[in-house]
C-alpha cells in the first residue's frame, strides 16, 4: 500500500484545533465584515456622486486585488512605518490573527456591499410607493422596508460569498496560523506526506461546504419561504 | 522609488500573466470537457461531471494547489519506482501551477457553462439534429457559439478570480510578481512598498481585463435586440 493515513490518524486532534480556529477566524471576519457592508451597501446606491464614488472606489479596489496582496500588506506592510509601530494599536497589529481578521473582513466587506446593493436597486417598485404613501420618513422606510427585504433576497448571493470566505481563511496559513490548512502543512512538515495531509484538509473543507450549503438552504426556507414557487 | 526592483517585478508580472491566460486556456478546455461529462445522458458520466464540480469547488484553491504541487510530486516520485523508473522526478512550477489552476478552474467553467448551455432555447439542437448533423456537430456548431454569449459575464468573473488566484503560485515557488515582492520587501525591508506596487499591478491587469471583456460581450450580443427605454 503506497499510503499511509496512521500518520494523519495520530493528528486527527491537530486538525480539529485547525477546525475550530477556522471557525473562529470565519465568524469574526464575517461579523464585522458584514456590519460593515450594510453601511457601504446604502452608500452604494446614494444619489450623492461623493458618496457614491467613495465606496465604489473601495469595492472596486478591494475586489479587483488578491485576497494574499492585502493580507501581506496589513500583517508584512503596516510595520514599515515608525508611526504604526510606536501607536497604540501595534500589540494588535504584531498579531497574526488580528492582521487575519482584519484582512478578512475587509475583503468580504467589499463584495458583501456590492450584494447588498445590488439587492436594494432590485426592490420591486411597489414596495418603497407603498411605504412612501404610508408617510414613512427615508430613515424609517430604510429600517422598516428596504433593509429587511434587500437583506433577505441577498441571502442566496450571500451564501455564495459565506463559502468564498470559508476558503479563503486557508490563507491564514500562510501567515503562520495554524488553521485547517495549517494543521495539514504542520503534518506535511513533520512526517514528508503531502498527499494524506492535504487530501484530509480537503475533506474537512469539503464537509464544511456542505454543512454551510445545508444551513443556508434552511435558512433561505425560513426567510424566502415567501418567493418559493407555490406547492399544493 | 522601487529601489531597482522595478524590472524584476515587471518580469514576475509577465509569468504571472503567462501563467493566468495558460491555465484560462487549459481550464476552458477541461470546462468544455465537464460540461459535456455533466450535460450527458449517460448517468455514470454526468455523475462524474458533478463529482468533478462539486469536489473541486468545495476545496479552497490554496489547498488544491498544495495538494497538487507537493502531493502530486510525491505521488508521481511514489508511483515512478514502481513502473522502473529511478530518478527523482521535480515538478516545474509553472507548468505545475498551469495544470493546477487550470484543473481548479475548469471545474468553476464548468459551471459558468452549464448555466450557459441551459439557456439555449432547446429548438436549437432540435433543429441541428433535424439536418442530420451528428452528436458532435450539434455540440460545435449549434450550442457552442450560442453559449459564448451567454457565458460571457459568469466567464469574466472567473477570469478576474483566476487572475487573482494566480497570487497562491508563489506560495509554492513560482517566482511571479508576487514572489519577485516578497523577495524584494525582505531585502529592502520595506514591504508595503513592494505588496502596494503588486496590488496596483493587479488592479491595473483587472480593469483592463474587464474592459475587453465588456466589448466582448458586446461584439457577441450585437444580434440580440434590446428594448430601448
Amino acid at each position: 500500500m503506497i499510503f499511509d493515513y496512521n500518520v494523519v490518524w495520530d493528528a486527527l486532534p491537530m486538525y480539529i484545533d485547525g477546525l475550530l480556529t477556522t471557525l473562529k477566524l470565519l465568524a469574526i471576519s464575517l461579523f464585522f465584515g458584514l456590519l460593515a457592508a450594510i453601511p457601504l451597501g446604502l452608500m452604494r446606491v446614494s444619489k450623492q456622486p461623493v458618496v457614491n464614488l467613495t465606496a465604489w472606489l473601495y469595492t472596486y479596489v478591494i475586489r479587483g486585488t488578491p485576497m494574499l496582496v492585502q493580507l501581506f500588506l496589513i500583517y508584512y506592510g503596516l510595520a514599515q512605518f515608525e508611526a504604526v509601530r510606536q501607536s497604540v494599536f501595534w500589540p494588535l497589529l504584531s498579531s497574526a490573527t488580528f492582521c487575519a481578521c482584519l484582512a478578512f473582513a475587509i475583503n468580504t466587506s467589499a463584495y458583501t456591499a456590492e450584494i447588498i446593493a445590488g439587492s436594494l436597486k432590485a426592490t420591486p417598485h411597489g414596495e418603497i410607493e407603498a411605504a412612501k404613501a404610508m408617510g414613512m420618513s427615508r430613515m424609517k422606510m430604510y429600517r422598516r422596508i428596504l433593509l429587511p427585504s434587500a437583506l433577505r433576497r441577498a441571502l442566496p448571493q450571500y451564501s455564495n460569498e459565506v463559502i468564498m470566505m470559508l476558503q479563503t481563511t486557508s490563507l491564514a496559513s500562510i501567515v503562520t496560523l495554524i488553521d485547517i490548512t495549517g494543521a495539514a502543512r504542520t503534518v506535511n512538515a513533520q512526517y514528508y506526506l503531502p498527499f494524506e495531509a492535504y487530501i484530509t484538509a480537503g475533506v474537512f473543507y469539503l464537509c464544511l461546504t456542505f454543512i454551510l450549503v445545508r444551513l443556508f438552504k434552511m435558512a433561505e426556507r425560513r426567510w424566502l419561504g415567501y418567493l418559493a414557487p407555490r406547492k399544493h | 522609488m522601487l529601489k531597482g526592483y522595478g524590472a524584476v517585478i515587471l518580469d514576475g508580472a509577465w509569468l504571472t500573466l503567462q501563467l493566468a491566460l495558460s491555465s484560462m486556456a487549459l481550464a476552458i478546455v477541461l470546462g468544455l470537457i465537464g460540461v459535456a461529462l455533466r450535460l450527458s445522458p449517460v448517468r455514470w458520466l454526468a455523475w462524474l461531471g458533478d463529482l468533478y464540480s462539486t469536489v473541486v469547488r468545495g476545496i479552497p484553491d490554496l489547498v488544491l494547489i498544495l495538494l497538487i504541487f507537493y502531493g502530486g510530486q510525491d505521488i508521481i516520485n511514489r508511483v515512478a519506482p514502481l513502473v522502473g523508473y529511478d530518478d527523482y522526478i521535480d515538478l516545474n512550477p509553472l507548468l505545475a501551477g498551469i495544470g493546477t489552476l487550470g484543473f481548479i478552474f475548469g471545474a468553476y467553467l464548468s459551471e459558468t457553462f452549464r448555466g450557459a448551455f441551459l439557456g439555449i432555447p432547446k429548438g436549437q439542437a432540435e433543429a441541428g439534429v433535424a439536418y442530420g448533423m451528428s452528436a458532435r456537430q450539434v455540440f460545435f456548431r449549434i450550442q457552442v457559439p450560442q453559449m459564448i454569449r451567454l457565458a460571457i459575464p459568469g466567464f469574466t468573473n472567473n477570469w478576474l478570480v483566476l487572475t487573482k488566484a494566480t497570487a497562491l503560485i508563489s506560495v509554492v515557488g513560482l517566482q511571479d510578481m508576487m514572489f519577485k515582492a516578497k523577495q524584494a520587501a525582505d531585502a529592502t525591508r520595506e514591504p508595503f512598498t513592494f505588496f502596494l506596487a503588486v496590488a496596483a499591478l493587479y488592479l491595473v491587469l483587472t480593469s483592463v481585463s474587464l474592459l475587453a471583456l465588456k466589448y466582448l460581450e458586446r461584439r457577441y450580443s450585437v444580434g440580440v435586440k434590446v428594448a430601448e427605454l
